[in-house]
């Protein structure tokens, strides 16, 4: 259990993660603001309340590890670990420009404190399973956390790694999908649909569990849930809005891939408090 | 008659299990057709099966390699080049990470199953790939020490296997390093620079050549890439003639490869044996090699060819 105290401050922390996901966009010009902010209370409870992390040592062999599976939304992410120090947070500055460390999508091999590299979708869930298996097998024990997108499960691999997840029983791993029924060309069940994704999960052998995504404490609870869960993989079905904390996102599909101009990030802003 | 290199792969991986404890196998069904069987068998707690799912097995291999371990995945040429093509290029090659690709049923060596079970594309679609290493040995001999070198490389490595019996051409003795081409007989008029099974087929066509009176240097390019650009440039400058003969499209194979270095470096007539760009058909191995032009008679007409050619490039330079 968190303490209030303890809640106010990744709400806090919640908000500024935000305000760097649109200066960040807004300085790069380009990328995807919508699916960033419907992850960022997710993402921030994972770095500064879950994990267990060791920011001046990003290889540390048992830290717990994380995939970013919808890695269009690395903004809310490259925020949290510079808010960390795993580099220093002028970085931001240069996302998605020439010879930043902080690629488009998620880059391994350029980004202090990322795992692995993500961008193409419906990948991550098997770089979990990998991860988690290599725990299995060879230890240190560590947890490994994967975020999907809702529209993201359409693609077929999800489920074959949701099978292997499930048949080796893995009580260390745990994916979060980000429920936010939106994707590039509009609403999940129009495009094509998921439901009914609780069932499904169970169907093919998880604990599930579905939870507000942007309710810190919900966040919280569920996520110590999930510790408690043995031999099954976990799966928090997390409701979140497309583009939430600015009013004229929120839902809104353009806002999807789109950088906002310097009228709409002073607005953003304003809106959370952070201008 | 030798045994075929997935056979040498299964036994040798076992071996291998041993030397590198930080090995972790996947295979996606087909632990006898590949032979990962005999390593799932001494190894179970590092070998993983991961059903009929190929995208999952070549991610999951990506997972594993992420937290500094060693992977190795078994499946068909095809489903390994094809139907997981994007896993192996963007979570595997890009992070540069530490996974063996190994594949069997390479070429035409699947006769009877037919083109869907046929890799006939794999070697192009694997040679462009940053960062790949693309080997195929050519008996079983080579096949461990190949295998062990492509398990010690930090990236990763796609190797290359038959499924049926392939003749045993190399004495024990024998070293082999990735990179480094093998000659495997000397001469000055011509070289034959061939891969895998083809190379048996190629000393085939190079003993009738002698025959006719021309010296032929053959070559075992058993690294695709990065491939020994210095034994290719020797080749050209020594001989003037190249033929190159391999077990999978014409296109962007090995032919592809040698004509690369020889185009930009010293230009000499390459003519390639290999499947004509299309796809072959269900049948006996070596009938197949017949129809579809890559027997021993085609690799001898090639070879005349090319060194029909060279005589016309030396003619003209002399008139020049």
């Amino acid at each position: 259990m968190c303490s209030p105290e303890r809640i106010k401050y990744l709400q806090h922390m919640s908000r500024r993660i935000r305000a760097e996901v649109l200066k960040m966009i807004h300085a790069a010009k380009s990328g995807h603001p919508g699916g960033s902010l419907s992850v960022a209370d997710i993402i921030t409870v994972l770095y500064f309340h879950e994990m267990r992390l060791d920011p001046n040592n990003p290889d540390w062999p048992e830290r717990d590890r994380f995939i970013l599976s919808k890695g269009h939304a690395c903004p809310a992410w490259y925020a949290c670990l510079a808010e960390l120090g795993y580099f220093p947070k002028e970085e931001l500055r240069t996302l998605r420009q020439i010879n930043s460390i902080l690629q488009g999508h998620p880059d391994k091999k350029k980004t202090p404190g990322v795992d692995m590299t993500t961008g193409s979708l419906g990948q991550g869930l098997s770089l979990a399973f990998g991860m988690a298996m290599a725990s299995r097998i060879f230890g240190p024990d560590y947890r490994v956390y994967v975020i999907l997108g809702d529209g993201e499960v359409q693609e077929g691999q999800v489920w074959e790694a949701a099978m292997a997840c499930a048949k080796y029983r893995l009580d260390n791993l745990v994916a979060i999908v980000d429920r936010n029924s939106m994707q590039v060309d509009g609403r999940t069940e129009d495009v094509m649909p998921i439901e009914p994704l609780v069932e499904k999960w169970r169907a093919f052998g998880w604990a599930v569990r579905e939870l507000d995504g942007h309710n810190i404490e919900e966040i919280v609870d569920a996520l110590s849930w999930a510790r408690t869960v043995k031999e099954r993989p976990t799966v928090l079905v997390a409701h979140t809005i497309k583009g939430k904390g600015v009013s004229f996102m929120e839902n809104v599909r353009e806002w999807h891939a789109k950088a906002p101009n310097d009228e709409q990030l002073a607005a953003a802003l304003r809106e959370l408090g952070e201008c | 008659m030798g045994m075929s290199t997935r056979e040498a792969f299964g036994r040798a991986l076992v071996e291998l299990g041993a030397k590198y404890p930080d090995l972790v196998v996947l295979q996606a069904d087909g632990t006898r057709s590949t032979q990962t069987i005999h390593f799932a068998e001494r190894y179970p707690e590092r070998f993983i099966n991961v059903g009929i799912a190929e995208q999952n097995l070549m991610a999951a291999a990506a997972g594993i390699a992420s937290t500094g371990k060693r992977a190795l995945v078994s499946t068909y040429g095809v489903f390994a080049s094809m139907r997981a093509c994007e896993q192996v290029r963007t979570f595997i090659a890009y992070p540069y990470l530490n996974v063996t690709i190994a594949s069997s049923h390479a070429g035409v060596t699947p006769g009877n199953d037919g083109p869907t079970h046929q890799a006939t594309e794999d070697i192009g679609i694997f040679r462009t790939i940053p960062g790949m290493t693309v080997v195929m040995p050519a008996d079983e001999v080579a096949t461990k020490p190949l295998l062990d070198q492509a398990l010690a490389l930090p990236g990763p490595v796609y190797i290359r296997l038959t499924r049926d019996a392939v003749p045993t051409l190399y004495g024990e003795d024998q070293k082999f390093f990735i990179g480094k081409a093998i000659e495997r007989r000397p001469g000055e008029d011509l070289t034959i620079i061939a891969v895998g099974d083809m190379l048996y087929w190629a000393e085939r066509a190079a003993d009738e050549l002698e025959g006719m009176g021309f010296t032929v240097r053959v070559l075992d390019m058993h690294t695709i890439k990065p491939i020994d650009r210095e034994a290719v440039l020797a080749a050209a400058e020594e001989t003037g003639a190249i033929v190159t003969v391999e077990d999978h499209n014409v296109i962007n194979g090995l032919g592809s490869a040698v004509s690369d270095v020889v185009c930009d470096a010293y230009p000499v007539p390459v003519k390639r044996v290999g499947l004509p760009d299309t796809f072959a058909e269900s049948g006996p191995y070596e009938l197949l090699l017949e129809k579809y032009g890559m027997h021993v008679k085609h690799i001898v007409t090639a070879a005349k060819a090319a060194l029909e050619l060279k005589a016309r490039l030396h003619r003209h330079v002399r008139r020049g």
